[in-house]
C-alpha cells in the first residue's frame, strides 16, 4: 500500500492517534488501569475523587479502570470477529469469483439467504439457543459479517479476474492460487482494508448492542456495550457514567472511520480513475 | 429485461423458501419449551405434562413444517401457544403500527439524506462537509437506546413538548399518532440519516469523476446545476440501494427503540415470542421479516436494473 | 432511620397501633417533630375519603405479548392487577397480613385442620348477569386441581375434596391438615368464575371492572362495574393499564404525566422522586427474597462447614447498599420476612465476616473445591450483579467462586432444580408454613437446596396441623433455626416493594405481599381530583 507517497490529511491522523491510544489501552490494560476491572472499592455511584476519577460504577468499582478493560474486552472482540469475517468472506469470495459455475452459484445463494435474516434477531436466536460463551458469539457475528465481505471480495475478484493481463496469465496456463495470490489479492488489497475498517466498527457496534440485549460477555468482565446499558437509567439523575462508554464507541468509530475515508480517498486517487 | 426480473423474482421466492426451513429449524432447536417458560417457578410435573401434551409437541418435524408451510402460505398462521389467540390477529396491528413507524421515519428521513449529501457533495471538503460528516459518524456510534434516552430526557421530562411514552392503540387518530411517535420517530431518523447521507455524497461524487460530468463543467455549468442535473440521476441506483436496506433495518432494527419507547412494534412481539418459546408466532415474525428483506432487497435490485441502461441491456 | 422508616410504614399497614408506634418511635430516638409528622401522615391517610370517578392510568412492569386472562396462567403484575379488578377472590389477603372475606362470607375449621367449610356470600352477580353460588365456587377451586396448567396447581395438590353443601356452602378437604388453609386461597391465581367456565377472550368475572380492550402486553382497559357488591371499593370510573417493562421508561411515563401509578421504581430513583413533591413512593417491606441455592446433598455442598463459610462470605449489607439503595432487609438465610408473625426475632442476625468464612473454609477440610454460581437475570433483574458481588466479598475470604452466567432463555428449565450452586428467587407467601413447605418440604417438587432434615419434617406436619396459635409459634421458630444452621440455601435479601404515583392518587397502600396493593390497585385507589 502506498500509504506514504501521500500526504496525510488532520482528520486521518486524529483517527490514527484515537486508534493508537486506544490499542494501547487496551493491550496495557492491567498496566495502565488503577485498579482490578472487578474490585468493590466503596459505595455504589460514589463521586469522581481525585482517586477514582470518574467515580465509582453501580456495584461501587473503579469506572475509569472498568473503562480501560473494557477497551480490551470490546475492541479485542471486534477485532477477532472481524478477522475471522475475513479470513471466510475472502476465501469463499475469491473461490466463487475464481471457480465460477456451481461453487459460486450455491455461496451466492447462501449469503442471499443469510443476508435476507434480520441480522439482531438471527443473532439473537442463535445466542438464545447456543449459549453466550466467546467462541458462540466470535463465530456467530463472524458468520453473519462475512456474508457483506464475500459480496465485496467477490465483485473485487470478478473485475480484477476480467482484466486483460490475468486472462493473460490463464492463457499462460497459471495455477488457479497463483493468479489469486499474484493478481487478484494485491489489486483487491486497498479496498479490502477500507472495508476492514468498516466492518470493524459495525462489528463493534454490533456486539454493543447485543451487550445491551443482555447476550454479552461473562461477567465480570467489562465491556463498553453492556457497561451502557448498566448505567443508562444513570441518566436520569443527570449522571455522566452512561456517557463515558458511549463516548468511547463513538470516538473509536469516527476515529475508524476518518482512517478509512482517507485510505478510500488515496485508494481512488491511486487508481487514477472513478473507482 | 423482463426475463432477468422474473429470474430475480424466482430467486426472491426461493430464498425465501429457504429461509422458511431455517426459521422452523430454528425454533425447532430452542432451548427448553414453552410450557415451562410460561410457568416459570411456578411449574409442576404434572401441570408441566398437561401443558406439553395441549400443544402437541410430540409429532415428527418434518411433518409440522409441511403443514405450517401450507397453512402459512394461505395466510393462516394458527395460534398464539401462549394466549391461544389467532397468530395473525396478533400480529396485524402491530405490523400496522411497525410499518407507520417505519415509514413516518423514512418520510423525514430520506428527503433529508438526500438533501444532506447532496449540499455535502457540492460543498465537498468544505467547513460544511465536514461539519455533516463528524455529526453524522457521531449519531451512527451512538446506541440508539442511549439517543433515545437522551431525548426523552431533555425534550420530555425537562421541556415536555413530547409524550415519552408512544402508547399507541388502533384507534388513535393519525394527527395524535403522530405527535404520540414522534420521538421514537426522530431517534431512527438520527440513526438512519447519517447512512443514507454518507452514502449520498459517495455515490454522487463517484459520478462526479466521470468523464460527462468534466464535459458539463468545461461547458461552464455552476456546480450545484451539475451535481443536481448530472451527477445526482446517475447515482441514483447506489442510493436506492442504500435507502432500501435502511427500510428494511426500520422494519425489522427497532426491537431496542420500541422497548424504550414502549411502543408496540413487531419486534418486541417477537423477543417476547421468543423468550416464551411462542413457537407459531416466531416462525409467522420470522417469515414475515425474512419477506421484507427479501422484498426490499428485490426492489432494490430493481431499481438498479431500472436506472442502469447497462444493465437494463444485458448482454 | 431505615428502622424508624419500616415502622411508620407498619403503622400505616395497620400492623401495629399508634400507641406501639409511638413506642417504637421513642426507643429509637427519634425527634417528636419526625415522630409527630409521621403519625400525622397516617392518620390523614385513614381520614381521607375516597373520591368517585376518572380514570385510573397504571403504568406496569410485568406484562409480555404472551399473556392470557386466564387467572391459572398468571405470572406477574399486570396480569395479577387486572385479575383482581375483574375477579374476586374468596379469600383476601388484606395489607394487614391475615385472611379477610371476600367471596367467602366466612369459614370454619374442622380439628385437625384438614376439613374447611365455606359460607358463600349471596347476592354477588357476575358481569353477565349470573347469580354467584357454590357450583361456580367449586368450579373455580377445581381449575387448579388435577390435570391442569394452573400456576395454583402446587399449594392445590393438598386438595383431596372439593364438594357443595348447600347452594351456599362449600366444604374442602385436605389430604393432611393445614391451619393455614385459607391463606392458600389468597393465592393469586384462586379466582372465581362461573361454572363451566372457559373463554378467556370474554372473560366473565364479579370484580369492580369489566374488561374493554385486552391487548396482550401492551395495554389493557376496563370501566366501572356498575353492579358491584362490595360497598366502599373499585372508585374509578375507569382502569386504563400500560405495559411499560423498561424501568426508566416506566419513571419517565409518570414523572412526565402519562400515568398516575407505577410499580417496581428502581431503588436508585426513589430519592428522586421523593425529592419532587408532586410524587410519592409507596415502600412495602415484604416477603420477596433473593436466595443463593446450594443442593444439600450434592458435593462439595453437603459439606455443612462450606454451607458455613459460603454463608459468611457474602456480604448482605454490601448487597443492600448496591443493589437496593438500602431499600431491603438482610435475610437471616431462612425464607420467613421481619413483617411475618411467626419471625424468629431471637436467631443471631448472620454477617459478613472473612475470618469466620476463612475458619470453616480450613474446617471443611476442602482445598479450592469447584464453586461455579450458575446466575441469570431471568431470575431477577440484579441476580448477575449479586453473584459478583458475592464473588468479591467471598473472594476476600480466600473462597474462589466463579460465575457462570447463563442464558436467559431456558433458565427455568436447564438451570433452575438442576444445577448445584444457583441465585434464584422466592415471592413471598401469604403464610409461613407455606413458605417453608413450598420451598423446603421434604416431598416438594421445587425443593432448590434438596433440603432435607428429620426434625424439619416432623415440625413442618406439626405446625401444619395444629390450630393453637401458641403451641405453633416455637415450632415455626424452631424450623427457622434449622434451616439458619443447617439449610444448603443462602438469603442474602428481603427485597422492599415500591411503587410510585403522583399525589393525586389516593387509598394506595403499602402491601407486603405484592406490589401494587397486592394487586388490589384498582380495587382500593381512587383519584383525588
Amino acid at each position: 500500500m502506498r500509504l506514504f507517497g501521500h500526504r496525510v490529511p488532520l482528520t486521518a491522523l486524529i483517527g490514527l492517534a484515537i486508534i493508537a491510544i486506544n490499542v494501547v489501552a487496551a493491550v496495557g490494560a492491567p498496566l495502565i488501569a488503577p485498579y482490578d476491572q472487578a474490585a468493590v472499592l466503596g459505595d455504589a455511584w460514589a463521586d469522581p475523587t481525585p482517586q477514582y476519577v470518574l467515580g465509582l460504577d453501580d456495584l461501587g468499582r473503579d469506572l475509569f479502570s472498568r473503562l480501560i478493560y473494557g477497551a480490551r474486552m470490546s475492541i479485542g472482540l471486534a477485532f477477532v470477529v472481524t478477522c475471522l469475517s475475513f479470513a471466510i468472506g475472502i476465501v469463499t469470495g475469491f473461490a466463487g469469483a475464481v471457480l465460477r459455475g456451481w461453487v459460486d452459484m450455491l455461496l451466492s445463494r447462501i449469503v442471499d439467504l443469510l443476508l435476507s435474516m434480520p441480522t439482531l434477531i438471527f443473532a439473537f436466536i442463535v445466542l438464545s439457543v447456543l449459549g453466550t460463551a466467546l467462541p458462540v458469539l466470535i463465530v456467530t457475528i463472524a458468520i453473519l459479517d462475512s456474508t457483506k465481505v464475500f459480496r465485496l471480495a467477490r465483485a473485487l475478484a470478478m473485475n480484477i479476474a476480467a482484466l486483460e493481463y490475468v486472462e493473460v496469465a490463464r492463457v499462460r496456463g497459471e495455477g488457479l492460487w497463483w493468479v489469486i495470490r499474484r493478481e487478484i489479492f494485491p489489486n483487491a488489497v486497498a479496498p479490502l482494508v477500507a472495508e476492514f475498517g468498516l466492518r470493524f466498527s459495525f462489528a463493534f457496534l454490533f456486539i454493543a448492542a447485543l451487550s445491551f440485549l443482555g447476550l454479552g460477555v461473562q461477567p465480570p468482565a467489562a465491556d463498553w456495550g453492556s457497561m451502557v446499558r448498566d448505567y443508562r437509567d444513570m441518566i436520569n439523575l443527570d449522571a455522566m457514567a452512561p456517557l463515558y462508554p458511549a463516548g468511547a464507541i463513538a470516538i473509536l468509530t469516527i476515529g475508524v472511520n476518518f482512517v478509512v475515508d482517507w485510505m478510500l480517498a488515496v485508494h481512488s486517487r491511486g487508481h487514477g480513475e472513478g473507482a | 429485461m423482463l426475463r432477468l426480473i422474473a429470474q430475480r423474482l424466482g430467486l426472491g421466492l426461493l430464498t425465501l423458501l429457504a429461509a422458511s426451513v431455517l426459521i422452523f429449524a430454528g425454533t425447532e432447536i430452542l432451548p427448553g419449551d414453552l410450557a415451562s417458560a410460561v410457568l416459570q417457578n411456578t411449574a409442576t410435573p404434572e401441570s408441566l405434562a398437561e401443558m406439553r401434551k395441549e400443544l402437541g409437541l410430540d409429532r415428527p418435524a418434518a411433518v409440522r413444517y409441511v403443514e405450517w408451510l401450507g397453512n402459512a402460505a394461505v395466510g393462516d398462521f394458527g395460534r398464539s401457544l401462549a394466549s391461544h389467540r389467532d397468530v395473525v390477529e396478533e400480529i396485524a396491528p402491530r405490523l400496522r403500527n411497525t410499518l407507520f413507524l417505519a415509514s413516518y421515519a423514512a418520510l423525514v428521513a430520506v428527503p433529508l439524506a438526500v438533501a444532506l449529501g447532496l449540499m455535502a457533495a457540492i460543498w465537498q471538503g468544505g467547513v460544511y462537509d465536514r461539519a455533516v460528516n463528524f455529526v453524522t459518524l457521531l449519531t451512527i456510534s451512538v446506541p440508539e437506546y442511549l439517543v433515545g434516552y437522551i431525548l426523552i430526557k431533555y425534550l420530555s421530562v425537562h421541556l415536555g413538548w413530547f409524550p415519552s411514552l408512544a402508547n399507541v392503540t388502533p384507534d388513535t387518530p393519525l394527527v395524535q399518532r403522530i405527535g404520540l411517535t414522534f420521538l421514537p420517530m426522530l431517534t431512527l431518523v438520527l440513526v438512519v440519516v447519517a447512512h443514507m447521507m454518507r452514502m449520498t455524497r459517495a455515490s454522487v461524487l463517484q459520478i462526479m469523476a466521470s468523464p460527462y460530468i468534466e464535459m458539463a463543467f468545461l461547458k461552464g455549468l455552476p456546480k450545484w446545476r451539475v451535481v443536481v442535473r448530472h451527477a445526482f440521476p446517475n447515482a441514483l441506483a447506489p442510493i436506492i440501494n442504500v435507502i432500501a436496506l435502511d427500510l428494511a433495518y426500520l422494519i425489522v432494527g427497532v426491537v431496542i427503540v420500541e422497548a424504550v419507547f414502549v411502543y408496540p412494534g413487531l419486534g418486541q412481539l417477537m423477543v417476547d415470542a421468543v423468550s416464551k418459546h411462542d413457537v407459531p408466532v416466531v416462525q409467522a415474525c420470522g417469515l414475515i421479516f425474512a419477506g421484507a428483506f427479501i422484498l426490499l432487497n428485490l426492489i432494490a435490485d430493481m431499481a438498479a436494473i431500472l436506472s442502469n441502461p447497462r444493465l437494463r441491456h444485458p448482454r | 432511620m431505615v428502622e424508624l422508616d419500616y415502622w411508620h410504614q407498619q403503622h400505616a399497614q395497620g400492623r401495629i397501633g399508634r400507641r406501639e408506634f409511638l413506642g417504637r418511635a421513642a426507643a429509637l430516638g427519634a425527634g417528636a417533630a419526625v415522630i409527630g409528622r409521621m403519625v400525622a401522615d397516617v392518620e390523614a391517610r385513614a381520614a381521607e375519603t375516597p373520591r368517585s370517578g376518572g380514570t385510573l392510568r397504571l403504568g406496569l412492569a410485568g406484562g409480555s405479548t404472551t399473556d392470557s386472562l386466564d387467572p391459572g396462567t398468571y405470572t406477574d403484575s399486570v396480569m395479577i392487577d387486572a385479575g383482581h379488578a375483574l375477579f374476586n377472590g374468596l379469600v383476601e389477603w388484606r395489607a394487614d397480613g391475615k385472611p379477610h372475606p371476600e367471596i367467602a362470607e366466612s369459614w370454619e375449621v374442622k380439628p385437625g385442620a384438614a376439613e374447611w367449610i365455606f359460607n358463600i356470600r349471596k347476592g354477588v352477580t357476575f358481569s353477565n348477569g349470573k347469580t354467584l353460588d357454590a357450583d361456580d365456587v367449586v368450579y373455580s377451586l377445581n381449575m387448579h386441581r388435577g390435570k391442569t396448567k394452573s400456576g395454583a396447581a402446587g399449594p392445590f395438590k393438598a386438595v383431596s375434596d372439593v364438594k357443595k353443601l348447600s347452594p351456599n356452602q362449600v366444604q374442602v378437604t385436605l389430604a393432611s391438615g393445614d391451619a393455614d388453609f385459607a391463606y392458600v386461597l389468597t393465592d393469586y391465581h384462586v379466582l372465581m368464575v362461573p361454572d363451566g367456565f372457559a373463554d378467556w377472550s370474554k372473560p366473565v368475572g364479579s370484580g369492580g371492572y369489566i374488561l374493554e380492550k385486552f391487548d396482550p402486553g401492551v395495554r389493557i382497559t376496563a370501566k366501572r362495574n356498575p353492579n358491584y357488591w362490595k360497598q366502599g371499593r373499585a372508585h374509578v370510573d375507569a382502569v386504563d393499564i400500560t405495559v411499560i417493562n423498561d424501568s426508566s421508561a416506566r419513571l419517565n411515563a409518570l414523572m412526565t404525566g402519562q400515568v398516575d401509578a407505577i410499580n417496581r421504581v428502581d431503588p436508585k430513583f426513589v430519592r428522586t422522586v421523593q425529592k419532587n413533591p408532586k410524587f410519592e413512593i409507596v415502600r412495602a417491606p415484604g416477603g420477596w427474597h433473593a436466595v443463593i441455592s446450594m443442593m444439600h446433598d450434592r458435593p462439595p455442598f453437603d459439606n455443612h462447614e462450606l454451607r458455613l463459610a459460603l454463608k459468611y462470605g457474602i456480604d448482605r449489607e454490601q448487597v443492600i447498599r448496591a443493589l437496593f439503595s438500602g431499600l431491603a432487609t438482610a435475610g437471616n438465610d431462612h425464607p420467613i420476612p421481619k413483617t411475618d408473625p411467626y419471625w424468629n426475632s431471637e436467631l443471631p442476625q448472620i454477617r459478613y465476616d472473612a475470618d469466620k468464612a476463612k475458619f470453616h473454609m480450613k474446617k471443611s477440610g476442602l482445598t479450592n473445591p469447584p464453586l461455579v454460581l450458575q446466575c441469570s437475570d431471568a431470575a431477577f433483574s440484579g441476580a448477575v450483579q449479586m453473584a459478583e458481588l458475592f464473588q468479591q466479598s467471598a473472594g476476600k475470604a480466600g473462597i474462589r467462586v466463579q460465575i457462570k452466567k447463563e442464558p436467559a432463555d431456558g433458565f427455568w428449565d436447564n438451570v433452575w432444580l438442576k444445577g448445584p450452586f444457583v441465585t434464584s428467587y422466592w415471592g413471598g407467601r401469604a403464610a409461613a408454613t407455606q413458605m417453608l413447605a413450598v420451598a423446603y418440604g421434604p416431598d416438594a417438587p421445587w425443593n432448590e437446596s434438596h433440603f432435607k432434615n428429620p426434625r424439619f419434617t416432623e415440625l413442618l406436619a406439626a405446625a401444619r396441623a395444629e390450630t393453637d396459635e401458641a403451641k405453633r409459634k416455637p415450632m415455626i421458630w424452631e424450623m427457622q433455626a434449622i434451616l439458619h444452621d443447617d439449610g444448603a440455601t443462602i438469603v442474602p435479601v428481603f427485597r422492599d416493594w415500591l411503587d410510585g404515583h403522583n399525589k393525586n392518587v389516593g387509598g394506595h397502600t403499602p402491601h407486603g405481599g405484592f406490589d401494587m396493593d397486592n394487586g388490589y390497585i384498582a380495587e382500593n385507589a381512587w383519584l383525588k381530583s
